[in-house]
Protein backbone atom coordinates (compact mmCIF):
# COMPACT_ATOMS: atom_id res chain seq x y z
CA UNK A 1 0.00 0.00 0.00
CA UNK A 2 1.11 3.32 -0.58
CA UNK A 3 2.13 5.31 1.86
CA UNK A 4 0.31 8.73 3.28
CA UNK A 5 1.63 12.59 2.15
CA UNK A 6 3.56 14.89 4.04
CA UNK A 7 1.07 17.60 3.47
CA UNK A 8 -2.24 15.30 4.79
CA UNK A 9 -4.64 17.47 2.74
CA UNK A 10 -3.40 16.24 -0.23
CA UNK A 11 -4.44 12.53 0.91
CA UNK A 12 -8.09 14.47 1.51
CA UNK A 13 -8.40 15.63 -2.06
CA UNK A 14 -7.05 12.24 -3.62
CA UNK A 15 -9.68 10.62 -1.00
CA UNK A 16 -12.04 12.71 -2.34
CA UNK A 17 -11.68 11.95 -6.00
CA UNK A 18 -11.81 8.55 -5.28
CA UNK A 19 -15.06 8.39 -3.40
CA UNK A 20 -16.74 11.24 -6.11
CA UNK A 21 -16.00 8.64 -8.76
CA UNK A 22 -17.30 5.05 -6.24
CA UNK A 23 -20.19 7.20 -6.15
CA UNK A 24 -20.78 7.59 -9.73
CA UNK A 25 -19.92 4.18 -10.47
CA UNK A 26 -22.60 3.15 -8.19
CA UNK A 27 -25.29 5.72 -9.71
CA UNK A 28 -24.69 4.50 -13.53
CA UNK A 29 -24.70 1.13 -12.46
CA UNK A 30 -28.41 1.52 -10.96
CA UNK A 31 -29.54 3.75 -13.55
CA UNK A 32 -28.62 0.90 -16.01
CA UNK A 33 -30.49 -1.58 -13.77
CA UNK A 34 -33.54 0.76 -13.66
CA UNK A 35 -33.86 1.62 -17.04
CA UNK A 36 -33.48 -2.54 -17.87
CA UNK A 37 -36.22 -2.88 -15.29
CA UNK A 38 -38.52 -0.68 -16.84
CA UNK A 39 -38.27 -1.85 -20.29
CA UNK A 40 -38.85 -5.23 -19.03
CA UNK A 41 -41.62 -4.59 -16.98
CA UNK A 42 -43.36 -1.50 -19.35
CA UNK A 43 -43.08 0.60 -15.90
CA UNK A 44 -43.41 4.58 -16.97
CA UNK A 45 -42.61 5.68 -13.62
CA UNK A 46 -39.55 3.87 -13.44
CA UNK A 47 -38.50 4.93 -16.92
CA UNK A 48 -39.58 8.91 -15.87
CA UNK A 49 -37.15 8.40 -12.71
CA UNK A 50 -34.25 7.41 -15.00
CA UNK A 51 -34.66 10.49 -17.23
CA UNK A 52 -34.59 12.82 -14.58
CA UNK A 53 -31.67 11.02 -12.44
CA UNK A 54 -29.15 11.75 -15.20
CA UNK A 55 -28.60 15.40 -13.66
CA UNK A 56 -27.10 13.44 -10.50
CA UNK A 57 -24.46 11.27 -13.24
CA UNK A 58 -24.06 15.09 -15.01
CA UNK A 59 -23.23 17.33 -11.90
CA UNK A 60 -20.95 14.63 -10.35
CA UNK A 61 -18.92 14.58 -13.59
CA UNK A 62 -18.93 18.44 -13.24
CA UNK A 63 -17.63 18.58 -9.55
CA UNK A 64 -14.77 15.85 -10.64
CA UNK A 65 -13.51 18.17 -13.17
CA UNK A 66 -13.60 20.86 -10.97
CA UNK A 67 -11.82 19.02 -8.27
CA UNK A 68 -9.55 17.52 -10.99
CA UNK A 69 -8.26 21.37 -12.11
CA UNK A 70 -7.71 22.31 -8.80
CA UNK A 71 -5.43 19.55 -8.24
CA UNK A 72 -3.79 19.51 -10.88
CA UNK A 73 -3.50 23.57 -10.59
CA UNK A 74 -2.53 23.76 -6.94
CA UNK A 75 -0.83 20.09 -5.96
CA UNK A 76 1.00 19.46 -8.82
CA UNK A 77 0.71 15.77 -8.76
CA UNK A 78 3.55 13.14 -10.17
CA UNK A 79 3.82 9.27 -11.15
CA UNK A 80 1.23 7.43 -9.30
CA UNK A 81 -0.98 10.79 -8.10
CA UNK A 82 -0.55 12.03 -11.47
CA UNK A 83 -2.17 8.84 -12.95
CA UNK A 84 -4.94 9.56 -10.30
CA UNK A 85 -5.91 12.59 -11.22
CA UNK A 86 -6.15 12.13 -14.65
CA UNK A 87 -7.67 8.60 -14.45
CA UNK A 88 -10.58 10.51 -12.45
CA UNK A 89 -11.15 12.63 -15.27
CA UNK A 90 -11.38 9.84 -17.70
CA UNK A 91 -13.74 7.66 -16.19
CA UNK A 92 -16.15 10.13 -14.98
CA UNK A 93 -16.03 11.13 -18.54
CA UNK A 94 -16.95 7.52 -19.46
CA UNK A 95 -19.23 6.72 -16.47
CA UNK A 96 -21.20 10.38 -17.34
CA UNK A 97 -21.83 8.62 -21.38
CA UNK A 98 -23.20 5.17 -19.69
CA UNK A 99 -25.39 7.87 -17.96
CA UNK A 100 -26.58 9.33 -21.47
CA UNK A 101 -27.03 5.74 -23.17
CA UNK A 102 -29.15 4.57 -19.88
CA UNK A 103 -31.41 7.96 -20.13
CA UNK A 104 -31.71 7.03 -23.45
CA UNK A 105 -33.06 3.48 -23.34
CA UNK A 106 -35.67 5.12 -20.54
CA UNK A 107 -36.58 7.59 -23.58
CA UNK A 108 -37.39 4.53 -26.07
CA UNK A 109 -39.09 2.52 -23.07
CA UNK A 110 -41.61 5.21 -22.53
CA UNK A 111 -42.11 5.76 -26.40
CA UNK A 112 -42.22 1.41 -26.82
CA UNK A 113 -44.94 0.96 -24.26
CA UNK A 114 -47.02 2.64 -27.40
CA UNK A 115 -46.32 -0.29 -29.65
CA UNK A 116 -46.91 -4.00 -29.62
CA UNK A 117 -43.83 -5.68 -27.35
CA UNK A 118 -41.35 -8.16 -28.88
CA UNK A 119 -40.62 -10.41 -26.07
CA UNK A 120 -37.73 -12.53 -27.30
CA UNK A 121 -35.61 -9.85 -28.17
CA UNK A 122 -36.57 -7.56 -24.88
CA UNK A 123 -35.57 -10.87 -23.12
CA UNK A 124 -31.86 -10.86 -25.43
CA UNK A 125 -32.12 -6.66 -23.98
CA UNK A 126 -32.26 -7.67 -20.41
CA UNK A 127 -29.72 -10.36 -20.99
CA UNK A 128 -27.49 -7.84 -22.12
CA UNK A 129 -27.89 -5.13 -19.31
CA UNK A 130 -27.36 -7.45 -17.06
CA UNK A 131 -24.05 -8.59 -18.35
CA UNK A 132 -22.86 -4.83 -18.75
CA UNK A 133 -24.47 -3.90 -15.04
CA UNK A 134 -21.78 -6.57 -14.12
CA UNK A 135 -18.70 -5.03 -15.93
CA UNK A 136 -19.84 -1.78 -14.09
CA UNK A 137 -19.98 -3.15 -10.88
CA UNK A 138 -16.74 -5.21 -11.68
CA UNK A 139 -14.76 -2.27 -12.93
CA UNK A 140 -15.56 0.29 -10.37
CA UNK A 141 -14.51 -2.77 -7.76
CA UNK A 142 -11.33 -3.14 -10.03
CA UNK A 143 -10.67 0.61 -10.24
CA UNK A 144 -11.14 1.07 -5.77
CA UNK A 145 -9.28 -2.16 -5.46
CA UNK A 146 -6.27 -1.49 -8.26
CA UNK A 147 -7.26 -5.08 -9.60
CA UNK A 148 -5.66 -5.14 -12.72
CA UNK A 149 -6.78 -8.99 -12.95
CA UNK A 150 -10.32 -7.60 -13.03
CA UNK A 151 -9.92 -5.23 -14.80
CA UNK A 152 -8.53 -7.31 -17.27
CA UNK A 153 -11.48 -9.99 -16.68
CA UNK A 154 -14.34 -6.91 -17.52
CA UNK A 155 -12.57 -6.12 -20.58
CA UNK A 156 -12.82 -9.31 -21.62
CA UNK A 157 -16.63 -9.76 -21.28
CA UNK A 158 -17.11 -7.09 -23.58
CA UNK A 159 -16.99 -9.53 -26.86
CA UNK A 160 -19.84 -11.41 -25.09
CA UNK A 161 -22.10 -8.48 -25.10
CA UNK A 162 -20.67 -7.67 -28.75
CA UNK A 163 -21.80 -11.29 -29.56
CA UNK A 164 -25.44 -10.46 -28.05
CA UNK A 165 -25.60 -7.66 -30.24
CA UNK A 166 -24.88 -9.54 -33.15
CA UNK A 167 -27.11 -11.99 -33.01
CA UNK A 168 -29.87 -9.04 -31.26
CA UNK A 169 -29.26 -7.36 -34.52
CA UNK A 170 -30.19 -10.70 -36.50
CA UNK A 171 -33.10 -11.34 -34.99
CA UNK A 172 -34.52 -7.79 -34.98
CA UNK A 173 -34.26 -7.34 -39.02
CA UNK A 174 -35.99 -10.49 -39.35
CA UNK A 175 -38.88 -9.44 -36.79
CA UNK A 176 -39.16 -6.82 -39.25
CA UNK A 177 -38.99 -8.59 -42.60
CA UNK A 178 -41.91 -10.89 -40.61
CA UNK A 179 -44.24 -8.09 -40.38
CA UNK A 180 -43.70 -4.85 -40.71
CA UNK A 181 -45.88 -3.51 -38.00
CA UNK A 182 -42.84 -4.52 -36.11
CA UNK A 183 -40.73 -1.83 -37.51
CA UNK A 184 -41.10 0.78 -35.04
CA UNK A 185 -40.85 -0.70 -32.08
CA UNK A 186 -37.84 -3.04 -33.40
CA UNK A 187 -36.25 -0.02 -34.81
CA UNK A 188 -36.26 1.36 -30.88
CA UNK A 189 -34.75 -2.05 -29.82
CA UNK A 190 -32.41 -1.75 -32.22
CA UNK A 191 -30.69 1.91 -30.69
CA UNK A 192 -31.76 0.07 -26.89
CA UNK A 193 -28.72 -3.01 -27.77
CA UNK A 194 -26.38 -0.26 -29.58
CA UNK A 195 -26.53 1.59 -26.37
CA UNK A 196 -25.69 -1.63 -24.44
CA UNK A 197 -23.46 -2.04 -26.83
CA UNK A 198 -21.57 1.51 -26.67
CA UNK A 199 -22.03 1.27 -22.83
CA UNK A 200 -19.48 -1.93 -22.88
CA UNK A 201 -17.25 -0.07 -24.68
CA UNK A 202 -17.03 2.69 -22.38
CA UNK A 203 -16.84 0.41 -19.42
CA UNK A 204 -13.79 -1.48 -21.46
CA UNK A 205 -12.42 2.06 -21.52
CA UNK A 206 -12.88 2.19 -17.91
CA UNK A 207 -10.79 -0.97 -17.54
CA UNK A 208 -8.13 -0.25 -19.43
CA UNK A 209 -7.47 3.64 -17.38
CA UNK A 210 -7.25 0.81 -14.43
CA UNK A 211 -4.50 -0.79 -15.72
CA UNK A 212 -3.02 2.23 -16.24
CA UNK A 213 -3.33 3.62 -13.07
CA UNK A 214 -1.91 0.65 -11.17
CA UNK A 215 0.61 -0.34 -13.73
CA UNK A 216 1.86 2.89 -15.37
CA UNK A 217 0.97 1.47 -19.21
CA UNK A 218 -1.29 0.03 -21.01
CA UNK A 219 -2.57 -3.48 -22.03
CA UNK A 220 -0.16 -5.13 -24.24
CA UNK A 221 -2.14 -6.87 -26.07
CA UNK A 222 -5.86 -5.55 -28.24
CA UNK A 223 -9.05 -5.93 -26.53
CA UNK A 224 -11.15 -9.01 -27.80
CA UNK A 225 -13.86 -7.66 -30.17
CA UNK A 226 -17.23 -9.56 -31.17
CA UNK A 227 -19.60 -6.99 -32.76
CA UNK A 228 -19.91 -7.79 -36.47
CA UNK A 229 -23.50 -6.16 -36.50
CA UNK A 230 -22.04 -3.20 -39.09
CA UNK A 231 -21.12 -6.11 -41.90
CA UNK A 232 -24.30 -8.18 -41.21
CA UNK A 233 -26.97 -8.81 -44.03
CA UNK A 234 -30.58 -10.55 -43.27
CA UNK A 235 -31.86 -11.26 -46.77
CA UNK A 236 -35.57 -12.51 -47.44
CA UNK A 237 -36.34 -15.93 -47.43
CA UNK A 238 -36.87 -17.15 -50.94
CA UNK A 239 -35.74 -13.91 -52.87
CA UNK A 240 -31.66 -15.10 -51.43
CA UNK A 241 -29.79 -15.05 -55.15
CA UNK B 1 -5.64 5.37 -24.35
CA UNK B 2 -2.84 7.64 -22.30
CA UNK B 3 0.10 6.23 -23.63
CA UNK B 4 2.64 7.92 -21.19
CA UNK B 5 6.00 7.57 -23.16
CA UNK B 6 6.81 7.01 -26.78
CA UNK B 7 9.45 4.62 -27.53
CA UNK B 8 11.70 7.71 -28.52
CA UNK B 9 11.94 9.06 -25.07
CA UNK B 10 12.78 6.03 -23.35
CA UNK B 11 15.83 5.79 -25.38
CA UNK B 12 18.58 7.93 -24.93
CA UNK B 13 21.25 7.19 -28.13
CA UNK B 14 23.27 10.18 -27.23
CA UNK B 15 27.20 9.19 -26.19
CA UNK B 16 27.92 8.97 -22.94
CA UNK B 17 29.87 12.40 -21.87
CA UNK B 18 31.18 11.60 -18.56
CA UNK B 19 30.81 8.36 -16.73
CA UNK B 20 30.52 7.09 -12.89
CA UNK B 21 31.33 3.63 -11.40
CA UNK B 22 31.53 2.89 -7.98
CA UNK B 23 31.89 6.23 -7.11
CA UNK B 24 32.11 6.05 -2.66
CA UNK B 25 32.67 9.18 -0.86
CA UNK B 26 33.73 9.72 2.78
CA UNK B 27 33.67 12.62 4.94
CA UNK B 28 36.18 11.66 7.47
CA UNK B 29 34.28 7.89 8.83
CA UNK B 30 31.23 9.07 7.38
CA UNK B 31 30.41 7.43 3.36
CA UNK B 32 28.02 9.96 1.43
CA UNK B 33 28.01 7.96 -0.88
CA UNK B 34 27.66 4.62 -1.36
CA UNK B 35 29.07 3.39 -4.88
CA UNK B 36 27.44 5.51 -7.79
CA UNK B 37 27.09 3.98 -11.46
CA UNK B 38 25.72 6.81 -13.53
CA UNK B 39 26.20 7.65 -17.21
CA UNK B 40 25.70 11.50 -18.62
CA UNK B 41 24.57 11.96 -21.92
CA UNK B 42 26.39 13.84 -24.05
CA UNK B 43 24.41 17.29 -24.98
CA UNK B 44 21.86 16.24 -22.26
CA UNK B 45 20.57 17.36 -19.31
CA UNK B 46 21.02 15.34 -16.28
CA UNK B 47 18.99 16.44 -13.49
CA UNK B 48 20.00 15.29 -9.64
CA UNK B 49 17.15 15.07 -7.25
CA UNK B 50 16.73 13.68 -3.78
CA UNK B 51 15.85 14.96 -0.12
CA UNK B 52 18.24 16.91 1.58
CA UNK B 53 21.78 15.04 2.52
CA UNK B 54 20.94 12.60 -0.09
CA UNK B 55 24.39 12.99 -2.07
CA UNK B 56 23.59 14.57 -5.11
CA UNK B 57 25.89 17.73 -4.56
CA UNK B 58 28.44 15.42 -3.19
CA UNK B 59 28.53 13.45 -6.04
CA UNK B 60 28.05 16.60 -8.34
CA UNK B 61 31.23 17.91 -6.77
CA UNK B 62 33.24 14.97 -7.79
CA UNK B 63 32.32 15.77 -11.88
CA UNK B 64 35.35 18.46 -11.59
CA UNK B 65 37.20 16.92 -8.32
CA UNK B 66 36.04 20.20 -6.14
CA UNK B 67 35.93 17.84 -3.49
CA UNK B 68 39.29 17.92 -3.15
CA UNK B 69 39.67 21.10 -1.65
CA UNK B 70 37.75 19.53 1.57
CA UNK B 71 39.53 18.38 4.58
CA UNK B 72 39.18 14.56 5.35
CA UNK B 73 37.06 14.15 2.27
CA UNK B 74 38.04 10.58 0.10
CA UNK B 75 36.84 9.58 -3.12
CA UNK B 76 36.83 5.84 -4.55
CA UNK B 77 35.75 4.46 -7.60
CA UNK B 78 36.06 6.24 -10.94
CA UNK B 79 34.65 9.22 -13.38
CA UNK B 80 35.69 8.89 -16.21
CA UNK B 81 34.89 12.07 -19.28
CA UNK B 82 35.25 10.73 -23.00
CA UNK B 83 37.02 7.51 -21.23
CA UNK B 84 39.54 9.17 -19.46
CA UNK B 85 39.59 8.77 -15.73
CA UNK B 86 39.60 11.83 -13.71
CA UNK B 87 40.85 10.89 -10.65
CA UNK B 88 44.13 9.45 -12.33
CA UNK B 89 47.53 10.74 -10.65
CA UNK B 90 48.86 12.65 -13.63
CA UNK B 91 45.30 14.71 -14.04
CA UNK B 92 45.75 18.50 -14.22
CA UNK B 93 42.59 19.34 -11.56
CA UNK B 94 42.62 23.05 -13.11
CA UNK B 95 42.63 22.08 -16.53
CA UNK B 96 40.25 19.42 -15.63
CA UNK B 97 37.84 22.61 -13.88
CA UNK B 98 38.43 24.26 -17.36
CA UNK B 99 36.22 21.39 -19.06
CA UNK B 100 34.05 21.62 -16.20
CA UNK B 101 32.31 24.32 -15.18
CA UNK B 102 30.51 25.21 -12.20
CA UNK B 103 27.17 27.37 -11.66
CA UNK B 104 26.72 27.82 -7.58
CA UNK B 105 23.55 28.26 -5.73
CA UNK B 106 23.84 31.94 -4.93
CA UNK B 107 25.82 34.14 -7.96
CA UNK B 108 29.11 34.83 -6.62
CA UNK B 109 29.98 36.78 -9.13
CA UNK B 110 33.87 38.24 -8.75
CA UNK B 111 35.01 41.60 -7.04
CA UNK B 112 35.54 43.02 -10.98
CA UNK B 113 33.92 44.32 -13.72
CA UNK B 114 31.18 42.32 -15.71
CA UNK B 115 33.81 42.15 -18.74
CA UNK B 116 37.05 41.24 -16.34
CA UNK B 117 34.88 38.28 -14.57
CA UNK B 118 34.02 36.81 -17.97
CA UNK B 119 37.40 37.65 -19.31
CA UNK B 120 39.61 36.10 -15.96
CA UNK B 121 38.98 32.60 -17.19
CA UNK B 122 39.74 33.03 -20.76
CA UNK B 123 42.85 34.90 -19.71
CA UNK B 124 44.08 33.01 -17.37
CA UNK B 125 43.77 29.67 -19.86
CA UNK B 126 46.06 31.93 -22.66
CA UNK B 127 42.69 31.43 -24.75
CA UNK B 128 43.12 34.79 -26.41
CA UNK B 129 46.29 36.20 -28.23
CA UNK B 130 45.20 39.60 -28.11
CA UNK B 131 42.16 42.10 -26.78
CA UNK B 132 40.03 41.57 -29.87
CA UNK B 133 39.82 37.87 -29.49
CA UNK B 134 39.56 38.89 -25.86
CA UNK B 135 36.35 40.82 -26.30
CA UNK B 136 34.89 38.40 -28.91
CA UNK B 137 35.30 35.71 -25.90
CA UNK B 138 33.56 38.24 -23.49
CA UNK B 139 30.86 39.40 -26.35
CA UNK B 140 30.36 35.59 -27.22
CA UNK B 141 29.91 34.64 -23.78
CA UNK B 142 27.43 37.36 -22.43
CA UNK B 143 25.64 36.68 -25.54
CA UNK B 144 25.01 33.16 -24.85
CA UNK B 145 24.34 33.73 -21.58
CA UNK B 146 21.35 35.96 -22.53
CA UNK B 147 22.94 39.02 -20.62
CA UNK B 148 24.68 41.28 -23.53
CA UNK B 149 21.42 43.52 -23.83
CA UNK B 150 21.54 44.43 -20.56
CA UNK B 151 24.84 44.80 -19.84
CA UNK B 152 26.51 46.09 -23.00
CA UNK B 153 26.85 49.24 -22.75
CA UNK B 154 28.23 49.12 -19.11
CA UNK B 155 30.52 46.27 -19.24
CA UNK B 156 33.03 48.36 -16.84
CA UNK B 157 30.53 48.60 -14.21
CA UNK B 158 31.01 45.91 -11.45
CA UNK B 159 29.28 42.56 -11.21
CA UNK B 160 28.38 42.40 -8.55
CA UNK B 161 25.82 45.66 -9.51
CA UNK B 162 23.90 43.51 -11.04
CA UNK B 163 20.28 41.78 -10.05
CA UNK B 164 20.45 38.68 -9.15
CA UNK B 165 19.24 36.91 -12.01
CA UNK B 166 21.67 39.06 -13.83
CA UNK B 167 24.67 37.88 -11.39
CA UNK B 168 23.61 34.25 -12.20
CA UNK B 169 23.53 34.90 -15.88
CA UNK B 170 26.47 36.65 -15.58
CA UNK B 171 28.16 33.63 -13.93
CA UNK B 172 27.03 31.69 -16.20
CA UNK B 173 28.70 33.41 -18.85
CA UNK B 174 32.02 33.25 -17.08
CA UNK B 175 31.63 29.48 -17.25
CA UNK B 176 30.98 29.08 -20.46
CA UNK B 177 33.52 31.67 -21.65
CA UNK B 178 36.21 29.14 -21.16
CA UNK B 179 34.48 26.60 -23.56
CA UNK B 180 34.06 23.82 -20.94
CA UNK B 181 32.51 20.41 -22.18
CA UNK B 182 30.27 20.08 -19.12
CA UNK B 183 28.44 22.43 -16.95
CA UNK B 184 27.75 21.48 -13.32
CA UNK B 185 24.85 23.72 -11.63
CA UNK B 186 24.25 23.40 -7.78
CA UNK B 187 21.01 24.72 -7.85
CA UNK B 188 21.43 27.71 -10.12
CA UNK B 189 17.58 29.25 -9.19
CA UNK B 190 17.34 28.92 -5.51
CA UNK B 191 17.71 32.36 -4.92
CA UNK B 192 15.99 33.71 -7.67
CA UNK B 193 12.75 35.12 -8.22
CA UNK B 194 10.14 32.84 -10.93
CA UNK B 195 10.94 35.05 -13.69
CA UNK B 196 15.00 34.87 -13.12
CA UNK B 197 14.61 31.18 -12.91
CA UNK B 198 12.63 31.31 -16.29
CA UNK B 199 15.37 33.38 -18.22
CA UNK B 200 17.60 30.64 -16.47
CA UNK B 201 16.05 27.89 -17.14
CA UNK B 202 15.31 28.46 -21.37
CA UNK B 203 19.25 29.25 -21.02
CA UNK B 204 19.38 26.18 -20.31
CA UNK B 205 17.80 24.48 -22.84
CA UNK B 206 20.01 26.51 -25.21
CA UNK B 207 22.63 25.96 -24.03
CA UNK B 208 22.69 21.96 -24.11
CA UNK B 209 23.06 22.01 -28.06
CA UNK B 210 26.56 22.95 -27.17
CA UNK B 211 27.15 21.46 -23.51
CA UNK B 212 26.89 18.33 -21.22
CA UNK B 213 24.93 19.76 -18.20
CA UNK B 214 24.01 18.15 -14.81
CA UNK B 215 22.08 20.21 -12.65
CA UNK B 216 21.39 19.55 -8.92
CA UNK B 217 17.55 20.84 -8.00
CA UNK B 218 15.43 20.74 -5.18
CA UNK B 219 12.84 22.01 -7.19
CA UNK B 220 11.29 18.64 -8.79
CA UNK B 221 9.13 20.39 -11.23
CA UNK B 222 12.61 22.02 -12.24
CA UNK B 223 13.83 19.10 -12.95
CA UNK B 224 11.12 17.82 -14.81
CA UNK B 225 10.93 21.30 -16.87
CA UNK B 226 14.62 21.51 -17.93
CA UNK B 227 15.95 17.97 -18.26
CA UNK B 228 16.04 15.25 -20.52
CA UNK B 229 17.32 12.51 -17.54
CA UNK B 230 16.68 12.50 -13.83
CA UNK B 231 18.72 10.44 -11.50
CA UNK B 232 17.44 9.89 -8.13
CA UNK B 233 19.16 9.84 -4.68
CA UNK B 234 18.50 8.73 -1.22
CA UNK B 235 20.81 8.35 1.33
CA UNK B 236 24.21 7.97 -0.87
CA UNK B 237 22.66 5.34 -3.34
CA UNK B 238 21.81 6.31 -6.39
CA UNK B 239 18.20 4.98 -6.56
CA UNK B 240 16.68 5.02 -10.04
CA UNK B 241 18.07 6.69 -12.80
CA UNK B 242 15.88 7.48 -16.16
CA UNK B 243 14.50 9.77 -18.90
CA UNK B 244 12.55 12.30 -16.83
CA UNK B 245 9.27 11.65 -18.71
CA UNK B 246 9.77 8.30 -17.38
CA UNK B 247 10.45 9.17 -13.67
CA UNK B 248 8.12 11.55 -13.34
CA UNK B 249 5.08 9.80 -14.58
CA UNK B 250 5.95 5.92 -13.81
CA UNK B 251 8.92 5.20 -11.49
CA UNK B 252 10.11 1.56 -11.44
CA UNK B 253 10.99 2.05 -7.78
CA UNK B 254 8.64 2.51 -4.72
CA UNK B 255 11.36 5.30 -2.99
CA UNK B 256 11.29 7.47 -6.01
CA UNK B 257 7.46 7.18 -6.33
CA UNK B 258 7.35 8.14 -2.55
CA UNK B 259 9.58 10.97 -2.59
CA UNK B 260 8.35 12.96 -6.25
CA UNK B 261 4.89 12.18 -4.90
CA UNK B 262 5.65 14.00 -1.44
CA UNK B 263 5.62 11.18 0.63
CA UNK B 264 9.34 10.74 1.98
CA UNK B 265 11.53 13.87 2.42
Amino acid sequence: MVSDHIVKSFDDDLNHLVNMIAEMGGLAERQLADAISALSRRDEALATSVITQDKRLDMLEEDIDAQVIRMLALRQPQALDLRAVIVALKISAELERVGDYAKNVAKRTLTLMQAPSINPATNTIVRMGTIVGGMISNVIDAYLNSDIVKAKDVRARDADVDQLHTSLFRELLTYMMEDPRNITACTHLLFIAKNLERIGDHITNIAENVHFLVAGENFDDDRPKGDFSSSTIVTVEGNTP
Amino acid sequence: MVQALKVSETLTNAPIKAQARGVKVFYGAKQALAGIDLDIPENHVTALIGPSGCGKSTFLRCINRMNDIIDGCRVEGDIQIDGVNIYEKNQDVVQLRARVGMVFQKPNPFPKSIYENVAYGPRIHGMAANKKQLDEIVTDSLTRAGLIKEVYDRLDSPGTGLSGGQQQRLCIARAIAVKPELILMDEPCSALDPIATARIEELIDELRHNFTIVIVTHSMQQAARVSQRTAFFHMGELVETGTTAQIFTNPREARTQAYITGRIG
